[in-house]
C-alpha cells in the first residue's frame, strides 16, 4: 500500500496553489503582502531549524527527534489563521506551528534535549499546550478547553493538532463526539502526513477521515496541506466559524512526511524512496515561492535574505540548546503537587541528600 | 443534628462545592437529569443548571479528557466515571495525563480535578460493578486517593478534594452509600493524608478502609468480647497514606492486622505492613496480618461472602497476632 495525497480515498483536495505554484483557485485569501512574506520567511526558517534539530540528534545534543519537512505549510498556515487569543493543543510534531505561535524555540526544544517533559515553555502565555506524546490523547484535552471557553461565553477558538494515525485512537472519536454533541469551538486539524511510522494511512482507516465529520453531525473537508494557501483558507473559515458560535469543523490536510517518523526510525525499511522523491515535487515551500515571487510579491532577493536568516537563527537556537545545562535534580520533584505530603517531602529530602 | 445516608452526604458536599466555588463543574454519565446511578448528584442540575451540572455522552476516556482541557481555562471539573471498572478506559488520561500534568508544565496549571469512581463490591452486582480498583490509581505519582467508610467523612472528604489544589481519586464504597450517620456536615476534622482511630484498644490495631470499616469494627467489638482490647484505624486516604499514624498505633499495640477486600497481592495492606516494618519494626510483637480479597477476579453474587472479608476470618487474624 502507497500513500497517493493527490487520489487517497478518491477525494481531491481543495487546492489554491497547484504543486508547480500556478493558481488554481483565488489566490486571493486576504492576506496582505507583508503577511505572505512573513508566511513564506516562517517555512524557511522552520524547515532550516528542523534539519538543525536532526544535525543536533545526530551529534547527540537532542534526544529522538521527529522531524516535520515537507510539512510547513500545514503548520504555518493553520496557525497563522489563529487569533492571539486562541489555544493550540499540539502533538509531538509542531514546532513550526508553535514558533508562528511566539513558542520560543530553545525552550521547546529543552524537551527533545530531555531537559524536561511536556510543556517546558508556558502553555498559557503562549496559548500553545504542552508537547503530547500518547497519541489523540491532547484531543479530549482540546475539547474542554473549548467546552471551558464556552461556558465563560468567550469568543476563543480551540485548534488541535493530530495526524492521520491519531483518528484510529478512541480518543480521537471521543473528542469529536463530545465537539459535535456540545457544538464546541474547535477546529479539529488532521495533518495526513501519509505515514504513522511505518502503517501507511490506508492501514489505519479505509474510509476518508474528513468524511468522518459527517458522522459527528459538523462539516469535514479535505485541503492540500501543501498548499499554504488553502491551508490558510481552510483554517481561517473554520475558526470564523467556531467563533460565530456554529461548532465545530474537521479539517484534513493532506502533506507527507518526507523524513523518518522520527530520527530512532529508518524509512528506508518500510517505504519506497520513489514515493518520496515523488512526495518532493509537491514542496510546500517551493510551490509558495514560486507563486509569491512570480505574482510579484517577494523577489530572488527576499528569498535569499530569508535563507541567510534561518542560517543564522538555526545556529542561534543551537547554541542556545547546547547551552542549556541539565536540570536539578530536585526537579524530579518540584511541580508535582501544589500541596504535596510531608512523607512525601521526607523522601525528596532522602533522594536529594 | 440530623441523620445522612453516606449518598446523601456526599450529595450535600457537591452542593456545598457548587455553591461555594462558581468554577466548580459536575459532570458525567447520567449525573444530570437522573441525578446518578446512586443519585448522589440528585436534584442538582435543577438546583445549578445544566451549565454547571450536566449529563455527557459514554465516554470516560472524553470525561477526564476534558476535565483537564477545563483546568487550562481555569475550572474546577468534579467528574463521576460510574463504577469501578468502567473507570479502566479513563486510565489513559489519568495516569498520562491528569497525574502529571501539573508537574509538565512546571505548576503554571493547577489540575484540581476530583474523580468520584463508586467502587468496591458487597452489592451483589454483575461483573465489572465490584471491583476494588485503589492499587492502580494509588501508586500513579501525582494522584491523591481517599476513600471515605461513613456518611459524615464521605462529606467531608469529598469537600478536601473539591477544595485540594491536586487530583484526587476518591472511591465512594458503594455497599455504604445508604449507611446513615447522626451528626454535622463539617470540613473540620482529619485532613486528606490523615488516618483516623475509630476505637481504642491496646492488645492489637486492625486498619480497614472503605466498606471494610464497619465490618471490622464489627470484630473490634466481637474480639473485645473475648478480652481482647482492640483498635481501629480507618485509612480513609491511601495517597498519601499516613505512616506516622500507623507507626504509633504499631508501637502502642505491637501487633497489626490490615483488612481489604482488594486482592491481597501488591495490595494497600503490603505497603501498610512495609511502612510499619520501616518504622516501628522494634515495637512489633508480630507479623502484620493481612485479611483481604482473594488474588482473583470478583466473584459472582452468590460466592460473594467466600471473596470478602469476614468478621470471622478478621477475629481469626486479630487472635493470630495476639496469640503469636
Amino acid at each position: 500500500v502507497s500513500h497517493d495525497p493527490e487520489t487517497a480515498s478518491g477525494t481531491d483536495p481543495v487546492r489554491i496553489l497547484s504543486p508547480d505554484g500556478e493558481p488554481v483557485g483565488d489566490p486571493d485569501v486576504g492576506l496582505a503582502v507583508d503577511e505572505l512574506r512573513s508566511i513564506l520567511r516562517w517555512m524557511i526558517v522552520a524547515r532550516r531549524l528542523d534539519r538543525e534539530c536532526i544535525a543536533l540528534q545526530r551529534q547527540g545534543e537532542l534526544t529522538v527527534y521527529p522531524g516535520f519537512e515537507g510539512q510547513e505549510a500545514a503548520q504555518i498556515g493553520s496557525a497563522w489563521a489563529l487569533g492571539r487569543e486562541d489555544f493550540v493543543w499540539p502533538t509531538f510534531r509542531e514546532l513550526a506551528a508553535a514558533m508562528v505561535r511566539g513558542v520560543d524555540a530553545v525552550q521547546y526544544l529543552q524537551y527533545h534535549r530531555g531537559t524536561w517533559h511536556g510543556g517546558p515553555y508556558d502553555p498559557r502565555a503562549t496559548r500553545f499546550g504542552p508537547i503530547c506524546i500518547p497519541i489523540a490523547t491532547q484531543l479530549p484535552h482540546a475539547a474542554g478547553y473549548a467546552l471551558g471557553q464556552k461556558l465563560d461565553g468567550t469568543d476563543v477558538v480551540t485548534l488541535a493538532y493530530f495526524g492521520d494515525g491519531s483518528t484510529s485512537e478512541g480518543d480521537f472519536h471521543e473528542a469529536a463526539n463530545l465537539a459535535g454533541v456540545w457544538r464546541l469551538p474547535l477546529v479539529l486539524f488532521c495533518q495526513n502526513n501519509g505515514w504513522a511510522i511505518s502503517v501507511p494511512t490506508a492501514g489505519q482507516t479505509a474510509g476518508a477521515i474528513w468524511r468522518r465529520a459527517e458522522g459527528y453531525g459538523f462539516p469535514g473537508v479535505r485541503i492540500d496541506g501543501n498548499d499554504v494557501l488553502a491551508v490558510y483558507a481552510a483554517t481561517r473559515d473554520a475558526v470564523a466559524r467556531a467563533r460565530r458560535g456554529e461548532g465545530p469543523t474537521l479539517i484534513e490536510a493532506m502533506t507527507y512526511r518526507i523524513g523518518a517518523h522520527s530520527t530512532a526510525d529508518d524509512a528506508g525499511r518500510y517505504r519506497d524512496e520513489a514515493e518520496v522523491e515523488a512526495a518532493r515535487r509537491t514542496d510546500p515551500i517551493e510551490r509558495f515561492r514560486t507563486w509569491l515571487v512570480g505574482s510579484g510579491g517577494a523577489d530572488d532577493a527576499f528569498v535569499a535574505a530569508c535563507d541567510a536568516e534561518a542560517d543564522a537563527f538555526a545556529m542561534e537556537v543551537r547554541e542556545g540548546v547546547i547551552a542549556t545545562p541539565p536540570p536539578p535534580a530536585e526537579w524530579m520533584f518540584d511541580w508535582l503537587y501544589a500541596a504535596p505530603a510531608a512523607s512525601f517531602e521526607r523522601q525528596r529530602d532522602e533522594a536529594l541528600g | 443534628m440530623s441523620e445522612y445516608t453516606m449518598s446523601g452526604a456526599l450529595n450535600r458536599a457537591l452542593r456545598a462545592a457548587l455553591d461555594d466555588d462558581p468554577r466548580v463543574l459536575v459532570f458525567g454519565e447520567d449525573v444530570g437529569r437522573s441525578g446518578g446511578v446512586f443519585w448522589v448528584t440528585a436534584e442538582l442540575q435543577a438546583a445549578f443548571g445544566d451549565r454547571r451540572v450536566f449529563d455527557t455522552p459514554i465516554s470516560e476516556a472524553g470525561i477526564v479528557g476534558a476535565a483537564v482541557g477545563l483546568c487550562f481555562a481555569g475550572w474546577r471539573p468534579v467528574v463521576e466515571l460510574q463504577f469501578d471498572a468502567f473507570s479502566y478506559p479513563a486510565l489513559e488520561q489519568i495516569v498520562d495525563h491528569v497525574a502529571k500534568m501539573r508537574m509538565r508544565v512546571r505548576g503554571r496549571v493547577d489540575l484540581p480535578i476530583t474523580i468520584r469512581i463508586p467502587s468496591f463490591g458487597g452489592i451483589k452486582g454483575k461483573e465489572h460493578h465490584g471491583e476494588s480498583p485503589e492499587t492502580y490509581y494509588a501508586h500513579t505519582a501525582g494522584l491523591k486517593v481517599v476513600t471515605p467508610s461513613s456518611a459524615l467523612d464521605a462529606y467531608r472528604l469529598l469537600r478536601l478534594a473539591i477544595a485540594d489544589p491536586d487530583p484526587v481519586i476518591v472511591l465512594e464504597p458503594k455497599s455504604r452509600y445508604w449507611s446513615k450517620e447522626s451528626g454535622e456536615l463539617s470540613t473540620d476534622g482529619p485532613g486528606i493524608g490523615q488516618a483516623r482511630v475509630l476505637r481504642d484498644g491496646d492488645d492489637v490495631t486492625l486498619v480497614a478502609y472503605g466498606a471494610m470499616v464497619a465490618r471490622t469494627l464489627d470484630a473490634a467489638a466481637v474480639l473485645s468480647e473475648g478480652g481482647v482490647s482492640t483498635r481501629v484505624v480507618d485509612l480513609r486516604s491511601l495517597a498519601p497514606i499516613d505512616e506516622e499514624l500507623l507507626a504509633r498505633c504499631a508501637r502502642e499495640t505491637g501487633r497489626m492486622v490490615v483488612v481489604h477486600e482488594a486482592p491481597r497481592s501488591l495490595g494497600v495492606g503490603a505497603e501498610v505492613a512495609a511502612r510499619v516494618m520501616e518504622l516501628a519494626f522494634d515495637h512489633l510483637q508480630a507479623p502484620v496480618g493481612r485479611v483481604t480479597g482473594w488474588d482473583v477476579p470478583y466473584p459472582p453474587a452468590s460466592l460473594e461472602q467466600h471473596y470478602l472479608p469476614s468478621v470471622e476470618r478478621i477475629c481469626e487474624a486479630a487472635q493470630a497476632a495476639v496469640s503469636y
